[in-house]
């Protein structure tokens, strides 16, 4: 009886002291509401938000409701994130794989870099980028032409736009492709487990992806036109880049911070990765007669990758998080947008901090719970 | 391949491959050299594509020539061993060398040659590279913000009263030495807390009151790591308790916690504690900015200073918990007298890495309008008198922080290989 009191007892304590906090809290916001006159409620999420958003993916103009304002930010949010993510895991693996060179000058670069860049504050990179080196580039006047058609200039980047025709059979066609390597390599895995015979999924696979989409263009009718941004005049001394696509500068300093600073963090992991296998493993793998290529493709990598891809998907994590702080420098996340005008112009700050918290939430949870999925699949299973 | 022996150095001829192979790659550096530092390029007589490749050209057949097994002569060996294992490696060598002498003339002349520092106004500035001066005239402003110049003595005074109390535990006599987790986790915070609230803002003993809004520069950044530190420690201390709880009410409550602020972004945070945190407390009651931006940040940080300890926690054997039951001792017993102590000793350098990490968030408050260093940096720069400088500022900040954070991440990893043989 005493044991059970001793268990119940500070648990309801705790749960009390939790609803306590709730609720004082909600009372005092309910009060304080009352006396400013504001009503609690998500009803203003479908009015008209009447600002503009200055860079957008989506059709977006100040006639409409403030959650496609949210979804302006959210979906320029991941823009940010999904480019970042791309050129960290470039630099990270080079980096860290550069660490572990025999070679002294690559060694002690790679680890220079790393110290150089993770030891600098990131909103201090974002800022650097933003205000000192891209403030340096030319005016779009001047701007002499990269790789022939893409402009870099102190109002943005600017970049061919692709005009496709039939681009969904394109996109059919690249369904395809991934559904028929899966079949492939599941037959594949099949043939070997039985037979012992090896299929060089990966040349057909290869095959495949270049084949199949070419040959839409010959038969289905794609076609894939580029419009090239040309310099127009506005008046005197104004000048822009018309047509093509173009990167604002905000973007384009926030990819290189957030790409370089994560990129420390991932070369961290894959290095860690690199030496978590032991030496071990690949005498014995070679004692049994595979080849050094198989003994990277079959032994090193699927190990080394299980303990690299777990912390490097936290990476991922924060730097979708830390990109939050395009805030800083007026690039239209989500974050800028939802938490900053649409707040300043509702006055629903419970309502519209806790939505973009939560959003952050779910994104950090959904991809915690793939990883941990992940991880059971590819955990070892020791008998 | 024989036909290309000839190529290759054997005894007879070794010397003559060393001598020539040193010569060629000296001859390439040199070239590098020449055209970087003095800006005339000896081989421009060559039509361009050929002029920029050569040196890369000629270096690499250089290293290839010196490139033997083993040779006994100890520098080659070096050489060869580090940096000229095979022609890939030779080529970056080659690449990275370059690309410093490449680098070097630049950045030094406009961070040293042709930079300015003297004089007191913009137009001292007359050379191409850096103004310092600019750095030089605000560098009280970036020190500590818009805290009255003849005060700022109060922070000096506070922060090396800060650091003196803290190294005071290492000269404990060894009786009270069993009081040291009891003094770094209770007393030294409040007295902490008490020296710089007092110092700095003022108000007693004959201090003048200096309103937390004037708090700035990177003094500013320091007063919140260092109170978001002491205060999280405590917090996540029973968070990481909480979650290794049986009781599942209580690990629930702290596993809800601490997931969700590590699933937010700190700058949500804080906006929550500049909007949201007035509209919870009661309509009287007012709360200053900083305090309310502290007491968010603590309790982010709190989540990830739990997550910390759990580690540490996890890493103590079973025999240690099983002994101090079989004692007699109960739950808060085992925890103080033998759990918590060899813990916490166990996570200092994952301390040391959330505090860097904080260092590294605190700029952040800049977006609720505290001025800290980047802050202070954005004043200056679009202060009328001083337009035109961003890089300078960045510049300095980014080496100072830099300094500070490098500092601190080989501390924590100096800890960790020390605790690491320990065990």
């Amino acid at each position: 009886m005493n044991n059970k009191i001793k268990k119940i007892l500070p648990q309801i304590i705790t749960v009390l002291f939790v609803l306590g906090i709730f609720g004082f809290f909600t009372f005092n916001a309910q009060i304080n509401m009352d006396n400013r006159g504001i009503d609690f409620g998500f009803g203003f999420l479908t009015q008209e938000s009447s600002f503009d958003v200055q860079f957008s993916l989506i059709e977006y103009s100040g006639s409409h409701s403030y959650a496609r304002a949210y979804l302006v930010g959210l979906l320029n949010t991941l823009l940010v994130s999904f480019i970042s993510i791309i050129f960290c895991t470039i630099l990270g693996v080079i980096f860290g794989v550069a660490r572990l060179s025999p070679n002294y000058l690559i060694r002690n670069s790679a680890a220079w870099y790393v110290e150089f860049f993770r030891n600098i504050p990131l909103l201090l990179q974002i800022f650097f980028w933003y205000y000192a080196a891209l403030r340096a580039l030319p005016v779009p006047e001047k701007a002499g032409p990269w790789f022939g058609v893409t402009y870099m200039t102190i109002k943005g980047y600017y970049i061919p736009s692709f005009i496709w025709t039939n681009l969904d059979v394109f996109l059919y066609s690249i369904l395809a492709v991934i559904i028929s390597i899966i079949i492939i390599s599941t037959y594949a895995k099949k043939l070997q487990e039985n037979e012992g015979k090896q299929t060089p999924v990966f040349f057909i696979s290869l095959g495949l992806i270049f084949i199949l989409p070419t040959l839409t263009f010959f038969i289905g009718g794609v076609s894939l036109d580029f419009e090239i941004p040309v310099l127009k005049q506005l008046s005197k001394t104004s000048y822009v880049f018309d047509g093509g696509i173009g990167l604002p500068p905000e973007l384009i300093a926030l990819v290189l911070a957030l790409s370089l600073y994560t990129s420390t963090f991932v070369a961290e992991c894959v290095r860690a990765g690199i030496q978590g296998i032991g030496k071990g493993q690949k005498e014995a793998a070679a004692s049994v007669g595979l080849t050094p290529n198989q003994i990277l493709k079959l032994v090193v990598m699927p190990q080394a990758l299980r303990i690299i891809i777990p912390p490097t998907t936290n990476q991922y994590l924060n730097l979708t998080k830390n990109s939050s702080l395009a805030a800083a420098i007026a690039y239209p996340d989500l974050v800028l947008v939802f938490a900053g005008t649409a707040l300043m112009q509702t006055g629903k700050a419970i309502e519209i901090v806790s939505i973009t918290m939560l959003t952050y939430l779910s994104i950090s949870l959904a991809i915690a719970a793939i990883m941990n999925w992940y991880n059971k699949k590819i955990e070892i299973k020791e008998k | 391949m024989n036909s290309l022996n000839f190529l290759k150095s054997n005894k007879q001829n070794f010397y003559y491959f060393l001598y020539i192979g040193l010569f060629l790659f000296s001859i390439s550096i040199l070239d590098v050299a020449i055209n970087a530092f003095l800006k005339i390029n000896i081989t421009s007589f060559l039509p361009g594509i050929f002029s920029i490749f050569l040196p890369l050209i000629i270096g690499f057949i250089g290293l290839n020539f010196i490139r033997t097994e083993y040779s006994g002569i100890k520098g080659l060996d070096i050489i060869n061993k580090n940096i000229n294992t095979n022609n890939f490696n030779a080529i970056l060598t080659l690449l990275i060398i370059f690309a410093i002498i490449k680098a070097t003339p630049p950045s030094l002349s406009w961070m040293i040659f042709d930079a300015n520092i003297s004089g007191d106004t913009k137009e001292a500035c007359t050379g191409t590279g850096a103004c310092w001066t600019y750095v030089k005239v605000w560098f009280r402003r970036f020190m500590y913000g818009m805290y009255p110049n003849d005060l700022h003595w109060r922070i000096n005074l506070a922060f090396i009263l800060v650091i003196a109390l803290g190294f005071f535990g290492f000269f404990l006599r060894d009786n009270l030495k069993k009081y040291l987790a009891l003094y770094y986790v209770i007393i030294y915070p409040i007295i902490a807390f008490l020296v710089i609230y007092y110092l700095i803002s003022g108000g007693a003993f004959g201090l003048v009151w200096v309103e937390t809004g004037a708090w700035g520069g990177l003094s500013l950044t320091f007063i919140v790591s260092f109170f978001c530190l002491i205060f999280c420690f405590p917090l996540g201390m029973i968070l990481a308790l909480g979650r290794r709880s049986n009781l599942p009410m209580i690990r629930y409550i702290s596993i809800g916690y601490i997931e969700f602020w590590r699933g937010v972004p700190l700058i949500t945070v804080l906006f929550m504690s500049s909007v949201m945190f007035p509209m919870f407390l009661p309509e009287d009651f007012f709360m200053d900015k900083l305090v309310r931006v502290i007491i968010a940040i603590t309790l982010f940080e709190g989540a990830y200073c739990a997550e910390v300890i759990r580690g540490g926690l996890q890493a103590l054997p079973r025999g240690q918990y099983d002994a101090a039951k079989s004692l007699g001792m109960g739950y808060w017993k085992m925890h103080i007298f033998v759990i918590l102590p060899q813990a916490l000793k166990l996570v200092i350098p994952g301390i040391c890495n959330t505090f860097l990490a904080l260092v590294k968030d605190t700029p952040l408050i800049f977006v609720v309008g505290l001025a800290e260093l980047a802050g202070m940096l954005a004043l200056a720069k679009t202060n009328p008198k001083w337009l035109g400088f961003a890089m300078e500022g960045y510049v300095f900040a980014a080496i100072i922080f830099w300094i500070i954070c490098y500092a601190m991440s080989k501390y924590s990893y100096n800890l960790e290989a020390k605790y690491k043989t320990e065990r």
